[in-house]
């Protein structure tokens, strides 16, 4: 098992013939994933490296069977496409596009029907490793086991996986839920979705500075409604307050969203949290059963 | 993009929102002709983002060309300053406008909830003041609601939240009309946050906005070419507007207080590396994140503005390639090292992910070795900047 993303995925391209949408393709193919194409739309009909060109989702959907859309298109164009695969029936949508306007997600979100799960935008994507990875990732740092991760931070991801694959510690699924204010998917649904998932035994959480997230995660787990392990590590303990460091999410302002009332969050309620990403693997060495396979 | 007062109000009056009628001066000559035109009691206020402006000493009052001189003069120029941000700002610029006849401060504005994934009005009949420190010690005094994109805003949920903030019920109407206007403004323009504070009523029982306060969403600007020559009225970090310069977005460089330069690649990364720095000790200089897939050009760049700053001491480059590549990187850097006077023993990379090995060789050919990991890099960077 594994959450959202499986072997039986079907992954479409948006933005197929883009410099960034067939590179990533072609990557996530070489890694296993089944991507029989996507769309660019006038460009229909054509292949590229393999990849069947179609010119509207609908048309791809009906062609492939595809049930997963990860989009590269541009940012004044990101709104449009998420809908269009949402339209089409596609169940899991994926948008690695930086820069959407706030605006635009917030009423995609908004007209988003509720059997459609969107992750992003400005998200690395997720890998379930062994089975898939829909994403900009890079592979090798991956290794299958029972370990899941949710972020809001793509190369930090990178960081701590990377030590727990050295670590002996594999993954059942990595989600990155991407880092601007308003997402498609947050800690809260990923953890009841892990919650459900016999692969995964424990959950390390990334967060950073901004928003509420990881308080609604933590008000989650206090409520007894994820009984698995947790281990959290927050990003942005030395920002001062006011600035706005990259992510468009990780601004402090005020009292609430800082990484102190994060923090002590999750320590009130007794998830550990590391105070550096080189902690990790020691914190969730104890909560695994089994080791990872590479 | 947070906008000065004065763009902000210029902005309501626009989308219909009362405003005191007014002008910007950026010299005591203007500001006379400003009060010659507009010979009545005024307020004078210095433009700057920073709060606690009041307090600084940032607004006077004056009635007349003669008596706008000594304000205006004091104002333009004058360092502003709070305790969350020590080093201030400095008003280049006054706005200068009519005086009200105040009855009473309220305060609204709308903003994004991150929680709901929708807009958020937050309204009170307490305003003027700061508005957290009200949600503080009087929490009931504050409704918060959220508003359903995809419905709309209709004025009986004006009318509602006049109602439960306890806003006079004379202004009930009034009061629903300008949120109204609030809320088209608000997604006319792509705003993260519209706020008006205080928002007043007149003696004569009208609302007036008396402040402004606009914070566009970086990523809309580019539907909005109208606030392209607000961007250097509001940027006034001479380094900032180098990595801007260089290709960097609005918020990927942050100027800090301390010694150690830090360049890194994704914002989650580059926060881990400033926390790291901290907990060795140290206090970084700089946040800059190259982003992803950075090539050569943007790394020497990024090295020679962080580099650029006088109190930086020593350098941590922190890399994790998944599209960015560790031969780009080093590629970068090399150059940055041969076009400046930089010390090679000041300079400390971390290099890991795809083409590590190729761009460490790169390195250790120009003397230099990278470190394994991101804390070691941190422990060294600040023993560099120390030392």
């Amino acid at each position: 098992m594994s959450i959202f993303l499986n072997h039986e995925s079907v992954v479409l391209v948006q933005g197929i013939t883009g410099r960034e949408g067939l590179s990533h393709a072609t990557r996530m193919r070489a890694y296993g994933t089944k991507v029989p194409g996507g769309v660019t739309p006038g460009k229909g009909g054509q292949s590229v490296d393999g990849f069947a060109v179609f010119d509207t989702v609908r048309e791809a959907k009906a062609k492939t069977n595809a049930n997963t859309s990860i989009i590269f298109v541009p940012p004044p164009f990101a709104a449009d496409a998420i809908l269009e695969a949402a339209d089409a029936g596609i169940e899991l949508v994926i948008c690695i596009t930086e820069g959407v306007p706030v605006h635009d997600t917030l009423k995609v979100v908004a007209a988003l029907p509720p059997s459609v799960r969107l992750i992003g935008p400005n998200c690395p994507g997720l890998v379930s490793p062994g089975q898939a990875l829909v994403g900009i990732m890079p592979a090798h740092i991956f290794a299958e086991g029972n370990v899941g991760v949710i972020s809001r931070s793509g190369t930090l991801t990178y960081e701590i996986v990377d030590l727990l694959t050295r670590a002996g510690i594999g993954q059942s699924t990595c989600v990155g839920i991407g880092g601007d204010p308003i997402i498609g998917t947050v800690f809260v649904d990923c953890l009841q979705a892990f919650a459900n998932d016999p692969q995964t035994h424990a959950v390390v959480l990334v967060g950073e500075i901004g928003g509420t997230d990881e308080e609604d995660a933590a008000a989650l787990i206090a409520a007894g409604k994820f009984q698995k392990a947790v281990v959290a590590f927050i990003g942005g303990r030395s920002a001062p307050e006011g600035k706005r460091m990259g992510h468009a999410g990780a601004i402090v302002s005020g009292s609430s969203g800082t990484a102190q009332a994060k923090v002590a969050a999750f320590e009130k309620i007794g998830v550990p949290v590391a105070d550096s990403p080189a902690q990790i693997p020691a914190l969730v060495r104890p909560l695994v059963h089994q080791p990872a396979r590479v | 993009m947070r906008l000065l007062e004065y763009q902000g109000k210029e902005l309501f009056a626009k989308a219909g929102i009362p405003v005191p009628s007014g002008h910007v001066a950026s010299s005591v000559a203007e500001a006379v002709q400003i009060m010659r035109d507009n010979p009545a009691p005024s307020v004078v206020k210095a433009q700057v983002l920073i709060g606690g402006r009041g307090k600084a000493g940032g607004i006077k009052f004056c009635s007349s060309a003669a008596d706008v001189e000594e304000p205006a003069r004091a104002i333009l120029g004058m360092r502003i300053a709070n305790s969350q941000n020590p080093e201030g700002e400095i008003a280049k610029r006054i706005w200068i406008e009519q005086r009200l006849d105040i009855a009473k401060e309220m305060y609204l504005s709308i903003t994004v909830d991150r929680a709901s994934k929708r807009p958020i009005v937050v309204a009170s009949a307490t305003g003027g003041m700061d508005i957290e420190e009200v949600a503080h010690s009087n929490p009931e005094a504050i409704v918060k609601q959220t508003i359903d994109p995809s419905k709309g805003y209709w004025p009986y949920i004006g009318r509602r939240i006049a109602k439960n903030a306890g806003i006079p019920l004379a202004v009930m109407s009034q009061f629903a009309v300008v949120l109204g206007k609030l809320y088209d403004l608000f997604f006319d323009v792509g705003a993260m946050l519209v706020e008006i504070n205080p928002l007043a009523i007149t003696k004569d029982g009208r609302l007036i906005a008396s402040d402004a306060k606009v914070e566009l969403d970086d990523n809309a600007l580019l539907r909005h070419p109208e606030f392209e020559s607000w961007k250097t009225a509001v940027e006034d970090d001479p380094l900032k507007s180098r990595a801007v310069k260089a290709g960097l977005g609005e918020n990927n460089y942050v100027g800090l207080s301390g010694n150690v330069g830090i360049i890194g690649n994704g914002a989650g990364l580059v926060m881990a590396t400033l926390d790291a720095i901290k907990a060795s000790g140290g206090e970084p200089a700089n946040f800059l994140d190259v982003g992803g897939g950075a090539k050569a050009d943007l790394m020497r760049d990024a090295v020679n503005i962080v580099t650029a700053n006088p109190r930086v001491k020593s350098l941590f480059i922190n890399i994790f390639g998944g599209i960015t590549r560790g031969d780009e990187v080093a590629k970068g850097l090399v150059a940055a090292l041969e076009g400046g006077d930089w010390r090679k023993d000041k300079l400390v990379i971390r290099l890991t992910g795809t083409n590590e090995r190729e761009g460490r060789a790169l390195l250790e050919k120009n003397g230099i070795t990278a470190v394994d990991t991101m804390n070691e890099g941190a422990r060294r960077a600040v023993a560099a900047a120390n030392a």
